[in-house]
């Protein structure tokens, strides 16, 4: 069976206020979403509505087909979905190892849905991920003794120790060179390959084939003092 | 939770600081109070079990603003928050985390700095009763605090403000529960046992208040 991930009427709010959307989508297991928008535009705050991080403006999110770690269909996306924000949510003073680790265990080892190319064993898992990403042999240094580019790849590696069939990835490419972020689309290309679903905001070309588009456009605050025309034809229905 | 549990529990007492700067805060408070009150010997005896309860309650607010503030800043908490794991739940498995890296100390070395301050063997062993007791207490309340001010960058001063009132039903259980150890009329039961209700109370209520706080804080 596989995953549908949709947005109905979507409105991405942050702090109450309308900041995007609607966004109507339908991605199905294999496809990929690339969101794309000005500095401010609402790409991060619509990422973080996905991963159930803020609530909606309005409208759903729909998740089908997803088993989550429970063993139960999954309701809501942040059951079956990884969230990569601008943060790489490791702790610089355990080693990497550690920290794939405690996120292997946290988010659970086995997702359904998914065809599973990695091995059982965590630290076989680990060492096959940190393998994925480039960077082989670094898994029992401490975290923050690694450079920017490094620990944006280790913490990329969650996506592989804890296989998720979403990726919700937030500037992903970030801090990245060349070569690590032409790896990075393969490892994107094989998730995609095996039913995954990927939806990433970003402002470089991720390498994503077929990969459909959503612009986000920040919606115009309305202006002071003036009134919209509902808000005139309310008073004048009201006289 | 148990992988929570067992992270947090390795990088505060990795992290240094943690336990440690408690125990040693702790020490200063009870050893600079018989220098302030003097040399005489039944008055220490007599205020002992109230001075440590304070230092120790003093002590674990010193210590709880970190709780969630490594977390927000680099973005663990949100895949924590967005985790198949019930948020309530991961924060009570990081309060048991803090109070065994912060709070159990505490407990342990109450006994030693109870000699400071002439404490009859009974009233040390009521101490160290009671704190074992109410010390949980402590850290659900602050967990509330921390996730309050979890958005703020110095929101430690503002954690233990707004913690403290609500500490103080514990402070003052604990220190009668004391009392009745020791004084023969005062019974020792019934405020041991309000105590425990309170750390019970408070082990339900502060994981869900500071959840939602979290959640609200998200942004």
């Amino acid at each position: 069976m596989t995953i549908t991930v949709g947005a109905a009427g979507l409105y991405a709010a942050r702090g109450g206020e309308t900041v995007a959307g609607p966004f109507n989508f339908t991605l199905a297991g294999g496809e990929a979403l690339v969101v794309i928008g000005a500095n401010g535009a609402g790409k991060s705050t619509l990422l973080r509505t996905l991963a159930g991080l803020l609530p909606p403006g309005g409208g759903s999110v729909r998740i089908e087909g997803a088993i989550g770690p429970g063993g139960e269909p999954a309701e809501r996306l942040a059951e079956v979905a990884h969230y990569v924000g601008h943060r790489n949510a490791m702790k610089p003073g355990l080693t990497v190892a550690a920290n794939l680790s405690f996120w292997r265990r946290f988010l659970g080892g086995r997702s359904a849905g998914l065809k599973h190319t990695l091995p059982e064993d965590e630290s076989a898992a680990i060492a096959a991920a940190l393998e994925a990403v480039g960077l082989p042999g670094v898994a029992s240094l401490p975290f923050g003794y690694l450079s920017a580019g490094q620990q944006r790849r280790a913490s990329l590696a969650r996506l592989l120790v804890a296989p998720r069939p979403v990726w919700l990835l937030d500037e992903p490419t970030g801090a990245l060179d060349a070569a690590s972020q032409e790896r990075l689309a393969g490892i994107f290309g094989r998730h995609r390959d095996e039913g995954g679903i990927i939806i990433a905001a970003t402002h470089q070309p991720l390498g994503l084939d077929n990969a459909g588009e959503l612009v986000v456009e920040r919606q115009r605050p309305p202006a002071e003092g003036f009134l919209t025309e509902a808000e005139v034809e309310a008073a004048e229905a009201w006289l | 939770m148990k992988a929570v549990f067992l992270r947090d529990l390795k990088l505060s007492l990795a992290g240094g600081g943690g336990a440690a700067s408690g125990v040693i805060f702790f020490l200063a408070v009870v050893a600079t109070i018989p220098f302030g009150i003097g040399p005489d010997l039944n008055l220490l005896s007599r205020i002992g079990p109230a001075i440590l309860w304070i230092g120790a309650l003093l002590s674990a607010l010193l210590t709880l603003d970190r709780l969630f503030q490594a977390d927000r800043d680099d973005g663990t908490l949100d895949i924590l928050t967005t985790g198949s794991l019930p948020l309530p739940l991961v924060v009570l498995a990081k309060c048991l985390a803090h109070w065994c890296a912060a709070s159990l100390p505490l407990v342990l070395a109450a006994p030693l700095l109870g000699l400071f301050l002439a404490l009859s063997p009974t009233a040390i062993g009521a101490v160290a009763v009671t704190l074992l007791a109410g010390t949980p207490a402590i850290t659900f309340i602050g967990a509330v605090g921390a996730a309050v001010a979890v958005a703020l960058p110095r929101g430690g001063l503002l954690v233990s403000v707004l913690v403290l009132p609500m500490a103080i039903p514990v402070l003052i259980f604990g220190v009668s529960a004391t009392y009745g150890a020791v004084n023969d009329p005062d019974p020792f039961l019934p405020p041991f046992l309000i105590l425990c209700a309170l750390t019970l109370f408070f082990s339900v209520l502060g994981p869900i208040a500071a959840a939602a706080a979290l959640r609200a804080s998200a942004d």
